[in-house]
């Protein structure tokens, strides 16, 4: 028994320790903050303000229709990216001093995971800040279920982020990630449309789309008119992409060559 | 109390802190370490010298437990490199070719996180980050992002993460690759540091003879996956000794010098450089040259004096005249 405490505390020392690393070197990369921040904030000003003049969408204006969407796209950016960037760790060797290391590949991932979830709350919450200056209305249960949200969804696409980049060895895959992951997510969430009335092919990838649970759970629950599926069915529908792509992560990571 | 080790002779098998039995890596059409056995002592300081590409850093990380060797086997600490990875690597320290260090965190933040990885005890975490650090000469530095810091002290804090858990044998792949003189020749003295106050195993690999040389109580000469010789600096020297080195380069390179300079009994060995150039081993060349030159038309002829540099080239230089079998490892593989 006592010897199975101490074998947890090793193991969540050595979580720790990666996790610390991550979100030490995020707060440090300013510029990489920085731009993170600024294409949302783009998209929610520019996008939101050009279209907001010609649509309105069930008596709510444009930019605050896909304020969460836009949050949910930095997620998408800075979750994805974060998991990719592995090929970094990599090219410098440290990945390797860290697989050299008496430390379970699950440990690894899951404190680089955690790094990934802390770096999209930190930008979520930037948004957050931007949209409550922007008129929208939180109380502590939407603030509490967003944070949820978030870290769900974010935890899905480190995961799958961690995974490409494990079978990644150069930095010239990164602009296929970009094409044809992270844009794809995107557009195809709902993050800029209403689900309703989608011609058939369409609605039909935004189904296959986990972006799509994230954004609408996020509607469900900042905004007055609500989503498309409930709230509990987008956490449900969530969950299992959360569950298949954390999996997906961990077996890339196992299987991945240290050198 | 009589001390167990003094009743164990040096090469009992339980002095091996390494055992290699005929290891072998193969990529699709290379083999990288050719049926290699090698054993290891404890406490020693052990040399792996070899040119680029020899195979040294394969053998390094298929010892750390980074690359699955292709057949054979090997034990570290008396652990079995493929079956019991993790307590290999618990055994171990590493340092690699390419200082590994994030360099967006500060010296003593990149020891913290290999302590906490390692399991560093908390109540001798701090202190013992804080001897590392002083040991390699960093105490003053340790609150600098690693970016600041020089090629050589990046080595540097590289060996001291390398050491922090305390583990019985330290690799270091080409510790000095790339720095200058001056900071190559301190690095060696806080190699030596370590050894003394360390009491570590030490596998280095290099391809300077003069830092295996000076490091180094054992070396391997490695060539193409193969150990071609193996004794103490001094040895592998003396098997040289009585020999100078002569490199002649032909004016015609097609010429059959071997023919022409068979009977000449002060030749002990003919061999051909990678460059083309032919490499003679000689007793007294300065009152011997003239009489070869004799014999063939050279274009440039060199020759230099007895350094670790030559059996380097005396080993590894392709073999034309008398090849013994099984070659110069079985005649001088023997521990000293």
């Amino acid at each position: 028994m006592r010897s199975s405490l101490i074998r947890l505390e090793d193991i969540l020392s050595q979580v720790y320790a990666i996790w610390l690393r991550e979100f030490k070197v995020f707060l440090r990369e300013r510029s990489r903050l920085v731009a993170s921040t600024f294409t949302p904030l783009l998209w929610l000003f520019v996008i939101g303000s050009g279209f907001g003049s010609t649509t309105a969408y069930t008596g709510l204006d444009y930019q605050t229709f896909i304020f969460p969407g836009i949050v949910c796209m930095s997620v998408i950016f800075s979750s994805v990216f974060y998991g990719s960037y592995i090929i970094w760790d990599r090219k410098f060797d440290f990945l390797k001093s860290v697989m050299v290391a008496p430390v379970n590949r699950g440990i690894v991932f899951t404190g680089k995971t955690f790094g990934g979830m802390s770096n999209s709350l930190v930008q979520a919450f930037i948004l957050l800040i931007v949209g409550a200056l922007i008129g929208i209305q939180f109380t502590a249960i939407s603030l509490l279920q967003t944070i949820a949200v978030v870290l769900l969804f974010s935890f899905a696409l480190t995961s799958l982020g961690l995974a490409l980049g494990s079978y990644m060895h150069s930095l010239e895959g990164f602009q296929m990630i970009v094409s044809f992951v992270v844009l794809p997510l995107f557009f195809l969430s709902g993050a800029l449309f209403p689900l309703d009335n989608l011609p058939e092919w369409l609605s039909i990838l935004t189904m296959l789309d986990p972006a799509t649970y994230a954004v609408d759970a996020l509607r469900n629950t900042i905004l007055d008119l609500g989503g498309s599926y409930s709230f509990e069915a987008d956490i449900g529908i969530l969950a299992v992409f959360t569950t298949g792509l954390g999996t997906f992560g961990i077996f890339s990571f196992r299987r991945m060559k240290a050198v | 109390m009589v001390e167990l080790k003094h009743i164990i002779p040096k090469t009992h098998p339980l002095d091996h802190l390494i055992t290699i039995r005929n290891l072998v890596k193969q990529y699709q059409n290379l083999t990288a370490v050719d049926n290699l056995s090698l054993d290891i002592c404890n406490n020693e300081v052990f040399g792996l010298l070899g040119q680029n590409g020899a195979g040294k850093t394969t053998i390094i990380h298929m010892l750390a437990t980074l690359l699955r060797p292709t057949s054979g086997s090997a034990s570290v600490n008396g652990f079995d490199i493929v079956n019991e990875p993790a307590k290999v690597r618990a055994s171990i320290g590493i340092v690699f070719q390419a200082p590994s260090s994030d360099d967006m965190l500060t010296g003593y933040e990149n020891l913290k996180l290999h302590a906490l990885l390692y399991n560093v005890p908390r109540q001798i975490r701090e202190k013992r980050i804080s001897d590392v650090l002083e040991l390699v000469g960093l105490t003053e530095r340790r609150n600098d992002q690693v970016k600041k810091y020089s090629g050589g002290m990046r080595r540097r804090l590289e060996i001291a993460r390398g050491i922090l858990h305390k583990p019985k044998i330290l690799f270091l792949d080409e510790p000095t690759l790339g720095l200058d003189p001056r900071s190559r020749e301190s690095m060696w003295k806080y190699i030596q540091k370590l050894v003394q106050e360390e009491k570590i195993t030490i596998i280095l690999t290099t391809h300077y003879m003069e830092e295996a040389d000076v490091l180094c109580d054992r070396i391997g000469i490695i060539d193409r996956g193969k150990i071609i010789a193996l004794g103490t600096p001094s040895r592998l020297k003396e098997i040289v000794s009585g020999n100078d080195i002569i490199k002649l380069r032909l004016e015609k390179k097609d010429e059959d010098f071997d023919i022409l300079l068979k009977d000449l009994s002060f030749i002990h060995r003919i061999s051909t450089d990678v460059d083309g150039s032919i490499i003679l081993s000689v007793e007294d060349a300065s009152r011997n040259l003239p009489k070869i030159l004799k014999r063939v038309n050279a274009e440039s002829v060199e020759f230099s004096n007895r350094n670790l540099n030559d059996v380097f080239i005396y080993f590894t230089a392709q073999d034309t005249k008398e090849q013994p079998e099984g070659g110069f490892m079985e005649k001088f593989a023997r521990y000293d």
